[in-house]
């Protein structure tokens, strides 16, 4: 087996395994409802990972996730809720607004040379502000659209449910896999993951990329928002804090190299299962600490930076010879 | 009109300055089709400003470029592939993260209703390389192969971007005999396809095998374009760096009992890196160590230095026992050690000539007694006058410096401690005619101050220049020394070869 799908094996292995073993404590947890629910529940955590995955494959990192997941909410709320606009409208706005935002980061870290890390810790902050700005207060959105959105569904036999929110996470994986694998400005995400110097030599278009791989992370960070918002059916500035964090462990957890250009878009979902399932194990088991959840991830993030070193140590003295 | 129209690139007048210095001062070079053309200089002679001029990575000054008879003026190294004129560099400019189909047609797959074809891709890059008698797995990442391999990969790619001109900059610096013949093949290949090639490599024996004309370059000026075959390597060299090495090669060999004993290793090695060995060092004395890669020559240099504690043996400095159990050790005893890789181990490339020049002084003083900034200065200022370190001043980020004058400063780090025992793991190392002549006449200067020197080297030739006893190494043990007389070429190969024989057998 080739050794870059060695990681994604071993999530995928990671990830049958504990739901064995979940299963095997707690038959429940087999129904087409849990899985259902899994979806549901992550679903705004999976969207913004997967714009997370292109940001780490291209080397670089986006902190502003989680506060504009928490801006896109306020907005919403505040113009649903004072402002009479419908939901699709203030959707496109939304997804406008946080597309140019990842858009104008990514232009300053290519033209301006800055590291990506301090350039989206900024936009952190900015979005964060901006949702304080917005409101300081929880705002529930009553909207009757939402209502009609919140009980779209596909059931699935055994009294499961897609629902919406869920459904939009698989087709964002659908479509990020597309383009990862099957695109020219996915190559060339993987091109400046490789190296940046390189990738300009060999006539990849090193701006346009790189501002394009932040607006793809707005935008799918905005799409949480909306999604979030559905979910919660509530804009308030102090959500979602730390999301950003979750989403580099589910791209880390799902076999994508931190250091960049090497992963699959693939692995970020299994890293979402990973952690939903955690998270659904707690609950079954009614008696465990919540933090157990953050304990159990640590480990297994540790573990496979441990995995990923390994392989890299493996792959150096493996080379083949005419 | 210059030139003649088989000429496929011509640089005419071509200029170019930097800060300080004049790096091409009307510079003209002539390419013909389906030629192989070395181009040789020392370091800092202008031959990369020439390759930049030329690919477009450097705008120049003055002067034109005429390919195909027309002129061009290629904006970046995009352009320059875009009209015909391909580079392939010593470090794979290919990313490994990426399949070798990947590799070769990034930016211009093969697509379907916007999506990339991948197995059209990787059906053409196969077709590809097999003009290059390469059958790889072609979706395999390209870091799955050897360096070799990536080097004609990335071949293939230029020349199919290109086509007209391709520009070698030394490709073989890491490559093994073997792998070099088989890169020679598909020059050769390319040249009978019309192809004009520049090929840049410090390798004079590669220039002779595989170029039809050289051209030299020194100071940023032009000193001619002969004919391979009518051009002795005398008169090359004395082209390249302005003054005859081969006298400066000729050495006469001291007597190696004139000195001093002072070091004294008895049955001294470590475990599984070096096994026991025994070795005396004069003062005023060069200890070549000479032997195969892998022989255990750097391990000799590293348990000396303390690098790895030896696990036997003695080690007696002037007849009193000392302790070298680790390079802080090593360095209060006075001792120095220049390693192999300077990249990876010598330079820190983005500290300034003068801080990499006092860095070891600092060290062996400790962090608590500060060496004053005037200080400083003068040290650096000494050493880039004595060792004539080619840099526009003492600030300059170490890492803008040639390979050789790094090598320099690197020497100059260790002889600011005044060392009395210094090892040089091959100081001449991808450096090219001129320094190494420099860093050769140096390893002498210090000896004849009574310094201790141990040099290894992969350069027989050179070993035999400036050695006063030659040790001969094989699977990692010491087998033979050789002194005074025997010190030839001829005698350290046979040895070298009746060790590799006792090998295997």
């Amino acid at each position: 087996m080739k050794q870059k799908y060695l990681p994604l094996t071993a999530t995928i292995l990671i990830f049958v395994l504990s739901y064995a073993l979940c299963v095997g404590q707690y038959p429940n947890m087999l129904s087409t409802r849990v899985i259902g629910n899994l979806l549901t529940d992550n679903a705004f955590l999976g969207i913004a990972a997967v714009g997370m995955t292109f940001v780490i494959l291209s080397g670089g990192i986006d902190l502003s996730v989680g506060a504009v997941i928490a801006f896109a909410g306020v907005f919403l709320a505040v113009v649903l809720e004072q402002g009479g606009v419908h939901p699709l409208v203030a959707f496109a706005m939304v997804l406008a607004i946080t597309t140019a935002f990842g858009a104008l980061m990514g232009a300053i870290i290519h033209y301006l040379e800055m590291p990506a890390f301090i350039v989206t810790l900024a936009g952190m902050f900015l979005a964060r502000g901006m949702a304080f700005v917005l409101s300081i207060d929880s705002i529930p959105i009553k909207h009757p659209f939402y209502a009609t959105l919140k009980g779209l569904y596909y059931k699935l036999p055994g009294g499961g449910r897609i629902t919406l929110i869920g459904g939009v996470m698989l087709l964002v994986f659908a479509f990020g896999i597309l383009v990862a694998h099957r695109t020219r400005f996915g190559t060339n995400v993987y091109a400046l993951g490789g190296g940046t110097a390189t990738a300009k030599l060999m006539g990849v278009p090193v701006a346009s990329t790189t501002v394009g791989i932040y607006a793809l992370s707005g935008l799918l960070a905005g799409l949480a928002g909306i999604v979030f918002s559905l979910y919660t059916s509530a804009g308030y500035s102090l959500a979602a804090v730390g999301v950003e964090l979750d989403a580099i462990t589910a791209v880390v957890i799902g076999g994508t190299l931190l250091t960049g250009g090497s992963g699959f878009v693939a692995g970020t979902l299994v890293g979402i299962l990973i952690q939903g399932l955690i998270q659904t194990y707690i609950t079954f088991d009614g008696t465990l600490s919540s933090w157990w959840t953050k304990i159990l991830i640590g480990l297994l993030l540790f573990a496979f930076i441990l995995l990923q070193k390994g392989i890299i140590r493996i792959s150096r003295g493996d080379r083949q010879h005419v | 009109m210059h030139g003649n129209s088989d000429n496929i690139l011509s640089a005419i007048r071509v200029e170019k300055g930097f800060p300080g210095t004049k790096a091409l001062d009307k510079v003209d070079f002539h390419l013909r089709r389906g030629e192989v053309h070395a181009l040789l200089g020392e370091n800092g002679a202008g031959k990369s400003t020439l390759i930049k001029c030329l690919t477009g990575a450097y705008r120049r000054d003055g002067g034109s470029i005429l390919l195909d008879g027309a002129e061009v003026d290629p904006r970046d190294t995009f352009d320059a592939q875009r009209l015909g004129i391909g580079t392939v560099y010593q470090e794979v400019n290919l990313l490994p993260n990426l399949t070798v189909a990947e590799n070769l047609f990034l930016g211009r797959q093969p697509c379907r209703f916007g999506m990339t074809d991948t197995r059209t891709m990787n059906r053409k890059a196969r077709e590809l390389l097999a003009e290059y008698e390469l059958d790889l797995d072609v979706t395999r990442d390209l870091a799955s192969y050897s360096v070799a391999i990536q080097q004609v990969v990335a071949i293939a790619r230029a020349v199919d971007l290109s086509g007209k001109v391709l520009i070698l900059d030394e490709p073989t610096a890491s490559l093994d005999a073997h792998e070099v013949a088989m890169l020679f093949r598909i020059v050769r290949r390319l040249k009978a396809r019309g192809l004009g090639i520049i090929f840049i490599t410090h390798f004079l024996e590669q220039v002779y095998e595989i170029s039809d004309r050289i051209t030299v370059l020194r100071n940023g000026q032009l000193v001619g374009t002969r004919e391979t075959a009518e051009l002795d390597r005398r008169e090359l060299i004395a082209m390249m760096i302005g003054r005859e090495l081969a006298a400066e090669i000729q050495s006469r060999h001291t007597p190696a009992d004139e000195g001093r004993l002072r070091y004294r290793f008895r049955n001294y090695g470590r475990r599984g890196r070096i096994d026991p060995f025994d070795l005396d060092v004069r003062a005023g004395e060069v200890v070549g160590i000479a032997g195969l890669l892998g022989s255990g020559r750097t391990e000799t240099a590293e348990v000396l230095f303390g690098a790895y504690r030896a696990d036997s043996g003695t080690a007696e400095i002037d007849g009193r026992a000392v302790e070298l159990s680790s390079p802080r050790a090593a360095i209060r005893q006075k001792f120095g050690f220049c390693p192999e890789d300077r990249k990876t181990a010598g330079i820190v490339g983005d500290l300034s000539v003068r801080e990499n020049i006092v860095l070891a002084l600092q060290a062996r003083r400790g962090w608590t007694r500060p060496i004053s900034r005037a200080e400083q200065n003068r040290l650096a200022d000494h050493y880039i006058r004595a060792l004539d370190i080619r840099t526009a001043d003492r600030e300059k980020p170490i890492k803008l410096l040639s390979g050789g004058n790094q090598q320099k400063a690197i020497l100059a780090r260790w002889l600011a401690t005044e060392p009395e025992f210094l090892i040089l793991d091959e100081p001449t190392r991808g450096i090219d005619v001129g320094a190494h002549a420099e860093i050769v006449r140096l390893i002498e200067s210090l000896r004849e101050k009574g310094m201790s020197l141990i040099v290894i080297s992969s350069e027989i030739e050179e070993l035999v220049a400036y050695s006063t006893r030659v040790v001969v190494l094989r699977d990692r043990a010491h087998v033979a020394e050789l002194s005074g007389d025997r010190i030839t070429a001829h005698e350290i190969v046979e040895a070298i070869a009746a060790a590799t024989q006792g090998r295997a057998s």
